[in-house]
């Protein structure tokens, strides 16, 4: 039985609205993107041509990188609020592995370029790993435990840069984060390849299935065999090293490194997972709706500047936006749970 | 003598029905001032349905509810409150984080004018009615933190002490140590004296034996008997709890059953003095391949901790389980896993991913045979659909959410995880709670099947009937300890009972 016919028995069993009901999580993030999309492309001729997609692409493209992981973490149920931290703390390691300018008051140690570049991929896989022992092993709430590893993140920018900008990265990190090839920036490529390759391994591999799975029903995961701890160590993992991936690139793309750069995309990585559908109670969504998600706030983020409103009222649209967002999420998890009974 | 006076409470002809099963039909039941009232039946009887009425839990039934003489309603548990009626029900029901004292005075804590929390009034009153029960504790300290026996004790004590003038007890004594329940008895009896009326729900006949003035038996919803404790004896009430000779349920079990030869092949698991904390004392066994052994035992004997043990879930506090031959300390289920222990808990909601398709259900624990890395959805669905097959899980639509499936079906998802790649050891829980006599009779197949097989099978139950149906070898868990063997010799629902 192939998963289309799956699908219509399913349908056939429940009946359309039970059907609909149950894909609301997919469905109401879809429609909001259209409408916003429809809104803004009434509202301003200058928002809907093919330059300002490419603005958009661009400016959700770090976003992208960062929620990959975090997609990982949500579906399992958990939550990781050192992703920004962390992408600092990598973006800034990156610079202080390279040679910088005799300008820059930095004492840091230059390095080649590919060495700087796995020394700083390390360092996040390390802070995931310290996350993950935290959660797992002592038993920390990942809430808890990341906020601490936020601070600690924070802390070691403070130390590398000592409140100063740095400004060189490698080459591959320069060309990655700011170069572009035939008209497409790089970044958005290395976004696309993160979030094809997020949802290859959540949809088609056994680690996938596993995260799903732990997600969906912790206790029943553990009553069938698996090794929870390990997997959800593993998601807390990928989830800094996507960060960290976010961070250098990041840090190309705007020019420098220094502190609180990546404050807020703390809020528009969970944003981008949440307003796209994937439960917070774990087990359900995918990378698919993070994409939808990561539309919905480049969308709204850009489209607010086509029509010239109050720059202060944006920040409010935002948190209303979210927060219609978490609503409809709960909704949607309990109109599942009733179906499923 | 109670009969002298008129009964505080009475109920006559209650018949209550949950979607058309009844529960209850047509019961009488009356309690007098100062009377210790004991009450036994099997589980599903009827006992904790009654006394559910009595507290105001369940508010929709037919009959007479008089209290004082006076016909009565209650719409909550608030009315009954209010009418002097108080319950322990059988899963602890405490604030754990909360201290002693402020558990013993929950929802009613003393407060001065400004409707501040008096701590040290609370702590002083609290000591000293704890005192009065014999419990020595610091008011002040953690709830959580103590014993759960102690705790059971305490919840008991704070609902005795409320001033209700009917208290109803629902297995008290499962989690009691042998002194905490003398201590128990002793402040029963003392409240009876000042004329408070007590209903005591217990499987444990001889406690119910020794503390109560009255014995009522319940058997399928119906009250089959009422005497005075002094007139009876164990074996009467069990015989009137199971309905020897007459009008059997499924299977007369009453008549013996003769066990088989004890099993001489290889042995898979043998458990050698297994103890936690409170509950587990020492125990040794073992399970052999072919064979299926039976754990029966009341509930919170310590089968199920003894099952989570096997299945790395728990670590025991002493003892070593070797499983053929080989000392194993499991650090995760995914040990237990590798090492081919299997179980199925008790509840389908632990063990079960309701939102999931059937086939996810089906190959969760066996993908690292099907798979290194990539899924190969194909297989696992063809794997699924012969499990359903064999087990005639209906509907037969592997793509379905699980949750669409009846609960016996469900049931056999769960044990059609493990059956693909068969473990050494099978640990099942209740594997037939809650069944119709059709699901209950494919699941007993299934299990003589397996242990065809050569699978070592380990069946634990507080039912007597499933122990019985399924078990080549039985053996008796009371309060954490093993007290009795049953081999190579006749066996029934009554001898059971009463080793338990």
């Amino acid at each position: 039985m192939s998963s289309e016919t799956a699908l219509a028995a399913e349908r056939r069993a429940r009946g359309l609205a039970p059907f609909l009901r149950s894909q609301m999580r997919n469905i109401a993030p879809f429609l909001t993107l259209i409408f916003l999309s429809g809104f803004f492309a009434f509202a301003s001729p200058s928002f809907a041509t093919l330059d300002n997609l490419g603005n958009i692409l661009t400016q959700v493209s770090v976003t992208g990188i960062i929620a990959v992981g975090l997609t990982f973490v949500i579906l399992c149920a958990e939550i990781d609020l050192s992703i920004a931290s962390i992408a600092n703390v990598t973006g800034i390691a990156v610079a202080y592995f390279t040679l910088q300018e005799s300008y820059v008051n930095i004492a840091n140690i230059p390095l080649p370029g590919a060495v700087a570049i796995i020394l700083s991929i390390l360092l996040c896989a390390l802070l995931g790993l310290v996350n993950a022992l935290g959660l797992t092993v002592i038993g920390i709430p990942s809430f808890i435990m990341t906020l601490a590893m936020m601070q600690i993140a924070a802390g070691i920018s403070a130390l590398l840069v000592r409140g100063q900008i740095a400004y060189k990265v490698p080459s591959l990190i320069t060309t990655l984060g700011s170069g572009s090839i035939g008209g497409i920036p790089w970044i958005v490529i290395v976004a696309a390849i993160m979030l094809l390759g997020g949802h290859l391994v959540l949809t088609y591999t056994r680690f996938g299935r596993y995260v799903y799975m732990v997600g969906g029903n912790r206790e029943a995961a553990e009553y069938s065999g698996l090794n929870v701890k390990l997997i959800l160590g593993a998601v807390m993992v990928i989830s800094a090293v996507c960060s960290g991936i976010g961070g250098m690139l990041g840090v190309a793309h705007f020019g420098s490194a220094q502190q609180n750069e990546f404050d807020t995309y703390l809020l528009d990585s969970i944003a981008a997972v949440v307003v796209g559908g994937t439960s917070l109670f774990g087990g359900r969504g995918g990378i698919g709706n993070t994409i939808v998600g990561l539309f919905v706030l480049g969308v709204l983020n850009n489209g607010l500047d086509h029509v010239n409103i109050d720059s202060f009222l944006k920040i409010l649209i935002r948190g209303l936006i979210l927060l219609a967002a978490l609503v409809i999420n709960v909704y949607a998890q309990r109109l599942r749970e009733r179906t499923a009974e | 003598m109670p009969e002298v006076r008129s009964p505080i409470l009475e109920l006559q002809g209650i018949t209550k029905s949950f979607g058309g099963v009844e529960a209850l039909r047509g019961v009488d039941f009356a309690l007098h001032p100062g009377e210790i009232h004991g009450l036994v039946g099997e589980n599903g009887a009827g006992k904790s349905t009654l006394m559910k009425i009595i507290a105001g839990v369940h508010t929709e039934f037919s009959g007479r509810f008089l209290i004082d003489g006076a016909e009565t309603h209650f719409r909550s548990a608030r009315d009954a409150h209010a009418a002097g009626i108080a319950m322990v029900h059988q899963e602890l029901s405490v604030a754990p984080d909360l201290t002693v004292a402020e558990n013993v005075f929950l929802g009613n804590q003393p407060t001065n004018a400004l409707g501040l929390v008096q701590w040290r009034r609370m702590a002083r009153e609290a000591g000293e009615q704890l005192a009065r029960f014999g419990i020595d504790v610091d008011p002040m300290s953690r709830l959580g933190d103590l014993p759960i026996g102690l705790q059971q004790l305490i919840e008991i004590a704070r609902v005795l002490f409320s001033g209700a003038r009917i208290v109803i007890l629902d297995e008290p004594t499962s989690a009691l140590s042998p002194p905490e329940v003398e201590r128990l008895f002793a402040t029963l009896r003392r409240l009876r004296e000042q004329g408070t009326s007590i209903v005591f729900i217990s499987h444990f006949i001889e406690d119910i034996l020794l503390v109560s003035d009255t014995v009522t038996v319940f058997r399928n919803g119906r009250k089959v008997a009422e005497t005075a404790s002094s007139a009876t004896s164990k074996g009467a009430l069990i015989e009137a709890m199971i309905g020897r000779g007459g009008e059997a349920l499924e299977h007369s079990y009453s008549d013996d059953l003769m066990l088989p030869q004890p099993s001489a092949s290889r042995v898979v698991l043998k458990v050698d003095q297994l103890s936690l904390s409170r509950s587990l004392k020492d125990i040794s066994f073992e399970a052999r391949a072919g064979e299926v052994l039976g754990i029966y035992g009341f509930m919170g004997c310590g089968q199920q901790e003894l099952s989570r043990i096997l299945f790395g879930k728990l670590k025991p506090d002493a003892g070593t389980l070797l499983v053929d031959g080989t000392p194993k300390t499991f650090a995760s289920t995914a040990a237990a896993r590798r090492a081919g222990v299997a179980l199925v808990p008790e509840s389908r909601r632990d063990m079960l991913f309701h939102q999931e398709p059937v086939y996810k259900n089906i190959s969760i624990s066996i993908l690292d045979r099907i798979s290194a890395l990539l899924l190969k959805p194909a297989q696992e669905r063809d794997i699924a659909k012969r499990q359903v097959e064999q087990l005639q899980i209906r509907p037969p639509a592997v793509g379905l959410d699980l949750g669409m499936l009846s609960g016996g079906n469900q049931q056999k998802v769960a044990l059609a995880k493990w059956l693909t790649y068969p473990p050494k050891l099978l640990v099942l829980c209740e594997p037939t709670r809650g069944m119709d006599v059709g699901a209950k009779n494919d699941v007993i197949n299934i299990v003589r099947d397996l242990r065809a097989k050569g699978l070592a099978i380990i069946v634990l139950s507080t039912e007597p009937e499933t122990v019985l149906s399924l078990a080549d070898r039985i053996l008796v868990l009371k309060r954490g300890a093993m007290v009795r063997e049953f081999r190579n010799e006749p066996v029934s629902k009554d001898r059971l009972l009463e080793a338990a």
